[in-house]
């Protein structure tokens, strides 16, 4: 490998350096509870909560760092921060 | 050698300095311009902003930001697209790039910059002096000090050419004295649309940003790979060196103009105490020597162009058969009482055989005006120092000490 004068390369790859480890809290939905307002979609800074074809969301563990963005957001206080075991 | 200019005076008018160079910036065919005004570099964006407004620059955005933060940021965006980008500021609006200059150079986007030189806050001073620009040495990008107004309109296509070299790709800021050549009216031939189409061929960067084909710039890079980014840049620094002499003497060729590649001499060959200096200072001082050496004072002057890349070997060349070398800064490395030009060359002597003594001059702070009595007074000090040796390595010039 031959690195490229001022750090250029694909768009996207970070999608290579999976994040998830670094949290500590992960949301949890509450289906029953969610109206699907997308809301939680909208804020994530991660991109990590993804569409569901029946209209809900769910999240991509892989890179979501458990910042909490959504469960704070939520209007229907559908999503919870539980402490993650490992 | 050092090569003589000649001027066709049927082509030279008298304009403000900062017209000169907004009009070299229109020559140049930029495609972003961003401005945000700040003493004393405010005409120059004004001059091109009425340019802008008259249909003067075709294919260019002027883009109005709300700080000196976004005038650079936006350019980064820019010039990653391929757009030739321009920006200009000065003291506490370079200060607030600072973290945008090492993304810039990092990026390796080609950015050209003038800087009206300034002194920096507290206290508030508009006034010239050259710290803005030397707090900045560190981040990559070049930086080349004129001596004149027609110096520092020229030197704009030189950086946009030594910038944009496919194996140098670092931004670089034109460096002018703020007032002193900012807006003092001087006769000058104004950049030629003609030859400048010829001597800059348009910018072609290698990789640019596209939405067909998507691409990161300035990516992660984690302790496996950091360093030789730095290498990479230091490289380019390097490169820079040699291109900096060749595109000068190719302006030289092409446009009759010449003011020095990496360094400029003034008689110095003979010279037993050589002066060194960057930017507007250096006329004062060239008349100085006029003056002296028809008193057979043997003084020289070694005018520093380029401050990054460091010519080293140049300076060492011109300097090692001086008696005394004294070394004229305006600015401080507060805490080391010296300025940066003085340490710079102090420290490319050491562990060399070149065993010349070196004396510092802190001038011009904040504006304060330098007679040529004041160069009297520094060469009468270098003739004490060849006698007697070095007293007092670096101080202040003209500190007045009934204020202190």
């Amino acid at each position: 490998m031959k690195i490229v004068p001022g750090a250029v390369c694909e768009a996207g790859t970070s999608r290579a350096n999976k994040t998830g480890g670094w949290r500590t809290f992960k949301p949890v939905y509450d289906y029953d509870k969610c109206i699907k307002c997308k809301l939680c979609e909208l804020l994530c800074p991660d991109s990590a909560v993804k569409p569901r074809e029946d209209g809900y969301f769910e999240f991509d563990y892989d890179f979501c760092k458990g910042c909490g963005i959504c469960a704070n957001e939520c209007p229907k206080t559908a999503i919870t921060m539980e402490l993650e075991e490992k | 050698m050092p090569r003589e200019m000649t001027m066709d005076k049927s082509k030279m008018v008298v304009v403000e300095g900062s017209y000169a160079v907004a009009h070299s910036v229109k020559v140049c065919r930029p495609n972003v311009i961003s401005a945000y005004p700040i003493t004393p570099q405010t005409h120059i964006v004004e001059d091109l902003s009425q340019f802008m407004a008259d249909g003067e620059i075709p294919n260019c955005e002027y883009i109005n930001v709300e700080s000196e933060f976004s005038a650079l940021s936006a350019l980064v965006g820019s010039s990653a697209v391929g757009a030739r980008s321009y920006s200009a500021t000065t003291s506490q609006g370079l200060e607030l790039m600072h973290e945008v200059l090492f993304n810039v150079s990092g990026m390796r986007l080609p950015i050209v910059m003038t800087v009206a030189n300034r002194a920096v806050s507290a206290p508030i001073s508009i006034w010239n002096d050259q710290q803005d620009s030397i707090a900045q040495r560190d981040t990559g990008w070049i930086q080349l000090y004129a001596e004149n107004i027609q110096e520092a309109s020229d030197m704009t296509a030189q950086l946009f050419k030594i910038s944009e070299d496919k194996d140098i790709m670092m931004p670089s800021m034109a460096c002018m004295d703020g007032f002193i050549l900012s807006h003092v009216y001087e006769p000058v031939v104004l950049l030629e649309q003609d030859i400048t189409d010829e001597f800059l061929p348009p910018f072609n960067p290698e990789r640019t940003l596209d939405p067909s084909n998507p691409l990161t710039f300035g990516a992660f890079a984690d302790p496996n790979y950091y360093t030789e980014f730095r290498y990479l840049q230091e490289q380019a620094m390097q490169t820079a060196l040699k291109k900096i002499e060749t595109v000068a003497d190719e302006f030289s060729d092409m446009y009759g103009r010449y003011f020095g590649g990496l360094i400029d001499e003034y008689q110095t060959e003979d010279a037993d105490i050589i002066i060194m200096a960057m930017g507007s200072i250096v006329g004062t001082i060239k008349d100085v020597i006029d003056r002296l050496r028809e008193n057979n004072v043997k003084v020289g002057l070694l005018k520093v162009r380029a401050f990054r890349p460091f010519p080293a070997e140049a300076i060492k060349n011109v300097i090692k058969d001086a008696k005394v070398v004294v070394v004229l800064d305006k600015n401080i490395s507060l805490g080391m009482n010296a300025g940066a030009l003085f340490i710079e060359t102090k420290s490319v002597l050491y562990n060399t055989d070149i065993d010349v003594p070196v004396t510092g001059y802190m001038i011009g702070h904040g504006g304060r005006d330098i007679p040529t009595s004041t160069i009297d007074k520094i060469i009468d000090d270098a003739k004490e120092i060849m006698k007697s040796g070095i007293k007092t390595e670096s101080q202040f010039t003209d500190l007045k000490e009934e204020l202190v």
